[in-house]
C-alpha cells in the first residue's frame, strides 16, 4: 500500500502541492492581516461581495454557452465571446432609438423586453450561422482544427462589427426605474445588481430544466454521450447541435443585456475579457456541467471583487486591484490542483462511467 | 504590373542617360552627415510617417492628431518641388503596439520624420528604435516627463514633443483641486500606463505639497470593465476628489460606475487630457455631468486656430476635432517641415538630400515658432511645448466640455 503510494507520487505532484500550499498560505495570511487591520468595515465587504455576485451572474450566462457546446461537441467555441458581444452591440441602436422617442423611460418594461429579445435573437442567430458555416464542415476533422477555426471566427466577428458600427464607444441610455437602491434589512443594494443576480439565477434554472427535463434536452444529453449512437437511435444530430448553439447563443445574448445593466457601454472588443473569464468559470466549475458553470462563475466573480482587498491589502501591497486577474487565476490554479476536473466536474464522469 | 514597372524603369534609365549626357556636370552631393542622409529622387515625395493609435477604443486620440498633421501637410503643399507622403502604423496606445510600430517604421529608410507616438507607453519602446534608425520623432501627445528629462535614459536623441510634460499638468490639476474644489482629501487611480502613472504620482505629490491628503493610490487594468470593486475599496477613505488621468474607455466606465458606488455618489471626478473626447461624453452618459478634465488651454491658442484650422478641419474631415492634440500635431508637422526646408540640399536635377543629424539639430534649434499652441521654442532635450493648462467641465450630453479654471 505504502509502496504503491510512493510510486504514484511523482516530483511534479510534489511541486504542484508546494505551489498549492504557498497559495493557500498567502490567502490565509493576507486575509487575517487585512481583517486585523480593520481598514474596511462589514459594509464594504458586503458591497464587494454583491458586486462580485453580479459580475458572476454575467459570467455565468456566458459560461453556460461554453459549457453546453463543450458538453455536446467536446470543442471550445472561442468565438462565443463575440456571440456575447453581438447581441448588446446590435440592441444598443434599438435602445438609443427608443430613448430618442421617449419610449425608453415611459415604458421601461416593454423597452427592456424588446432590447432583450433583439439581443438574444441576434446572438442566437449568429451562433447558429457560425456553427453551420464554420464548424459543421469540420465536424470530423481533428480536434484542433475547429479550435483554430473558432479563433479565426472570433477575429472575423470582432472586426466585422468594427467595420459595421465603428470602433468607438456606444452607451446605453440610463433606465430611470433601475436607478438607485433597494434596501434589504439595513443594506442598500443597487437595483441593477439585484436584477442581474436574480435573472442570472432564473435563467440558469430554466436552462438546467431544459437540459434535464425536456425531450430536446434528453436528446442533447444523448448526443453528448455518443454522437454516432444517438444518430442510430433516430436523433437528428445536426438539429440537436444547432439547437445547442442556439440555446448557448441566446444565453449569451441575455447575459449581454445583464452586462449592459451593470456596465452600460458597448464596443466591438467588449466580449474578449468577459468571454475569457466565462471560459475560466466553466473550467472552474467543471466544463460540460451546467450548474458547475454557474457555481464557477459566482466563485470567480466574488474572487475578483473581494480578493484583492482581502488577500493583498493586509500585506501592504499598493494598488492591489491591478492584480485582480492574477489573484482570480491563481486561485483557479489552486482549485484545479485540488480538483483537476473542476468543482462539479467529477460527478459527470462518475455518472457516465 | 510588371509591364508598368518595366516602363517606369526604362523611363528612369533613359532619364538618367539624358541627364548625365546633356546636363551640366553637377558636383555629386556627398553625404557628410554623421548619421546619414535621405535622398529623395526628383518627383518622389518626402516620406513622413506617423505612429499613432488609430484603431480600437482609444482611436480618436490618434486619428485626431493625424488629422492635424494632414492639415499642415495640405497647407504646405510642396517643398522644393517635392510632395509629402504620409504613411503610418498603429501604436496601439501600448508598449506592445509601440514595439510593433517602431520596428516596422525603423525598417523603412526612406522615412525622414515620424509623428508620434500617441501614448507615452508606446513611446518608451518605439522611440529608441526610431531614434537609432536616425529619424526625428516628434510627438503631439506624449506627456510622460522622463521622455525629455535631461540625462534620463529615456530621453533619446532626435525625440521632441509639442505636448506639455505631465509635470505641469499634474501640478495644475492639484492646484485646481485645492483652489477651485477646496478639496483636502483625494484618491488617484491609474491604469498602469506610463502616462497615467506618472500623472497620478505628479498630482499626488503636488496635492500633498499643497496641504492635502491622499487617501489611496489605486491602479486598474484598462481592459477591464468592472471598476466597482476598486471604487468600493476607495470609499472608506472618504476622498472628496478622485483623480484618474487615464484613457477614454476605462475613463468613461469609471465615471459611470463611481456615481453608482456607495459612498462615492457626491465625490468630484477628474481626469486629464486623455479623456477629452466625445467618446467620454457618450460613453459615460448622464454620469459625465460635472466630470472635470485638465487639458491644454484652448483659449490660449492663437487666432489662426479658429480662423484657419477649425474650418479646414471641418472641410477635410467633416467634423469638429474629436480629441485634444490636433493643434499640437499641426505645430509638430510645421516644425518638421520648416526644419527640412532649412537643411535640405537640392541638386540641379531636383534630387533632394536631407542630412539626418543636421535635421535633428535644426529641430532642436527651433525658437519662437509661432504655432497654434503658442510661441514654441525647443529645449536641447526636445521639449517644444508652451504649456498652458486649463480645467474643463463636462455637462451631460454636451461636447465639448466648458472651461472652468483658471
Amino acid at each position: 500500500m505504502l509502496r504503491t503510494l510512493r510510486q504514484r507520487i511523482t516530483v511534479a505532484d510534489i511541486v504542484v502541492w508546494i505551489i498549492g500550499l504557498a497559495i493557500a498560505f498567502v490567502v490565509v495570511y493576507g486575509s487575517i492581516k487585512t481583517l486585523q487591520a480593520g481598514k474596511y468595515d462589514a459594509r464594504v465587504w458586503i458591497d464587494l461581495t454583491i458586486t462580485g455576485l453580479a459580475l458572476g451572474g454575467v459570467y455565468a450566462l456566458i459560461a453556460l454557452g461554453y459549457t453546453i457546446v463543450y458538453g455536446v461537441l467536446k470543442m471550445i467555441n472561442f468565438a462565443h465571446s463575440e456571440i456575447f458581444m453581438s447581441g448588446p452591440f446590435t440592441a444598443v441602436f434599438l435602445a438609443l432609438a427608443l430613448n430618442k422617442s421617449g419610449f425608453w423611460n415611459s415604458h421601461p418594461f416593454i423597452s427592456i423586453l424588446l432590447v432583450t429579445i433583439l439581443s438574444a435573437v441576434v446572438s442566437s442567430t449568429l451562433a447558429i450561422l457560425l456553427e453551420k458555416i464554420a464548424y459543421r464542415p469540420l465536424r470530423n476533422a481533428p480536434r484542433l482544427v475547429p479550435l483554430i477555426t473558432a479563433i479565426g471566427a472570433s477575429f472575423f466577428l470582432q472586426y466585422a462589427f468594427r467595420g459595421f458600427f465603428g470602433s468607438g464607444l456606444q452607451a446605453y441610455p440610463e433606465l430611470d426605474i433601475l436607478k438607485g437602491t433597494w434596501t434589504f434589512g439595513t443594506i442598500p443594494v443597487y437595483k441593477t445588481q439585484v436584477v442581474v443576480i436574480v435573472s442570472a439565477l432564473i435563467m440558469m434554472l430554466i436552462l438546467y430544466g431544459f437540459v434535464m427535463l425536456t425531450k430536446m434536452g434528453k436528446a442533447m444529453r444523448a448526443v453528448s454521450e455518443d454522437k454516432d449512437v444517438a444518430g442510430l437511435m433516430g436523433i437528428d444530430v445536426d438539429r440537436i447541435i444547432s439547437t445547442t448553439f442556439a440555446v448557448g447563443g441566446a444565453a449569451a445574448g441575455l447575459g449581454g443585456i445583464l452586462y449592459i445593466l451593470l456596465f452600460p457601454v458597448v464596443h466591438f472588443f467588449m466580449g474578449f475579457i468577459p468571454g475569457l473569464k466565462a471560459f475560466t468559470a466553466a473550467v472552474l466549475g467543471g466544463i460540460g456541467n451546467v450548474p458547475g458553470a454557474f457555481l464557477g462563475a459566482m466563485i470567480l466573480g466574488i474572487l475578483e471583487a473581494v480578493g484583492p482587498s482581502l488577500f493583498l491589502n493586509g500585506m501592504g501591497i499598493a494598488a492591489p486591484y491591478q492584480l485582480k486577474d492574477a489573484i482570480a487565476f491563481t486561485i483557479l490554479v489552486f482549485i484545479l490542483i485540488i480538483r483537476p476536473s473542476g468543482i462539479l466536474g467529477e460527478r459527470i464522469t462518475q455518472t457516465k462511467a | 504590373m510588371s509591364k508598368r514597372l518595366l516602363i517606369v524603369f526604362s523611363a528612369l534609365i533613359l532619364a538618367t542617360l539624358v541627364l548625365s549626357a546633356c546636363g551640366p556636370q553637377a558636383s555629386a552631393y556627398e553625404c557628410t552627415d554623421s548619421i546619414g542622409c535621405v535622398t529623395v529622387a526628383p518627383g518622389d515625395p518626402i516620406h513622413l510617417a506617423y505612429a499613432m493609435v488609430i484603431n480600437g477604443p482609444d482611436a480618436t486620440l490618434g486619428i485626431d492628431s493625424r488629422n492635424g498633421v494632414e492639415i499642415a501637410i495640405a497647407e504646405k503643399g510642396q517643398l522644393l518641388g517635392h510632395d509629402f507622403q504620409l504613411t503610418g502604423e498603429d501604436d496601439g496606445c501600448s508598449a506592445e503596439g509601440g514595439q510593433a510600430a517602431g520596428t516596422k517604421l525603423a525598417a523603412d529608410t526612406t522615412i525622414v520624420a515620424v509623428f508620434g507616438t500617441s501614448c507615452s507607453s508606446a513611446a518608451r519602446v518605439a522611440v529608441p528604435l526610431l531614434s537609432q534608425a536616425g529619424f526625428v520623432i516628434i510627438s503631439a501627445s506624449n506627456t510622460a516627463p522622463d521622455l525629455t528629462l535631461p540625462g534620463n535614459e529615456n530621453n533619446w536623441p532626435g525625440y521632441l514633443r509639442t505636448a506639455h510634460s505631465d509635470t505641469f499638468q499634474g501640478a495644475a490639476a492639484a492646484q485646481f483641486a485645492v483652489d477651485y474644489l477646496h478639496a483636502t482629501k483625494a484618491a488617484t487611480i491609474h491604469d498602469g500606463s506610463l502616462y497615467a502613472e506618472s500623472l497620478a504620482n505628479q498630482f499626488a505629490e503636488s496635492f500633498k505639497g499643497l496641504g492635502g491628503t491622499i487617501t489611496a493610490q489605486e491602479a486598474v487594468d484598462p481592459n477591464q470593465t468592472d471598476f466597482k470593486s476598486v471604487l468600493t475599496s476607495l470609499a472608506p477613505g472618504g476622498p472628496e476628489l478622485i483623480y484618474y488621468p487615464i484613457f477614454i474607455k476605462a475613463g468613461a466606465l469609471i465615471t459611470r460606475q463611481a456615481k453608482e458606488t456607495t459612498g462615492l455618489e457626491n465625490v468630484a471626478l477628474m481626469g486629464a487630457d486623455g479623456m477629452f473626447s466625445p467618446d467620454v461624453s457618450s460613453g459615460a452618459g448622464d454620469a459625465s455631468e460635472g466630470l472635470y478634465v485638465s487639458s491644454p488651454d484652448l483659449s490660449a491658442f492663437s487666432a489662426k486656430y479658429s480662423t484657419f484650422f477649425l474650418p479646414k478641419y471641418q472641410e477635410m474631415f467633416g467634423s469638429e476635432p474629436i480629441s485634444i492634440f490636433h493643434a499640437h500635431a499641426y505645430d509638430a508637422a510645421w516644425i518638421v517641415m520648416n526644419a527640412i526646408e532649412k537643411v535640405a540640399v537640392q541638386d540641379a536635377d531636383g534630387t533632394l538630400h536631407i542630412p539626418r543629424q543636421a535635421l535633428r539639430d535644426a529641430m532642436y534649434a527651433t525658437t519662437g515658432y509661432d504655432g497654434l499652441t503658442g510661441k514654441l521654442s525647443c529645449s536641447p532635450t526636445g521639449d517644444c511645448a508652451n504649456p498652458v493648462i486649463a480645467v474643463y467641465e463636462y455637462h451631460a450630453g454636451e461636447y465639448p466640455p466648458v472651461k472652468v479654471w483658471p
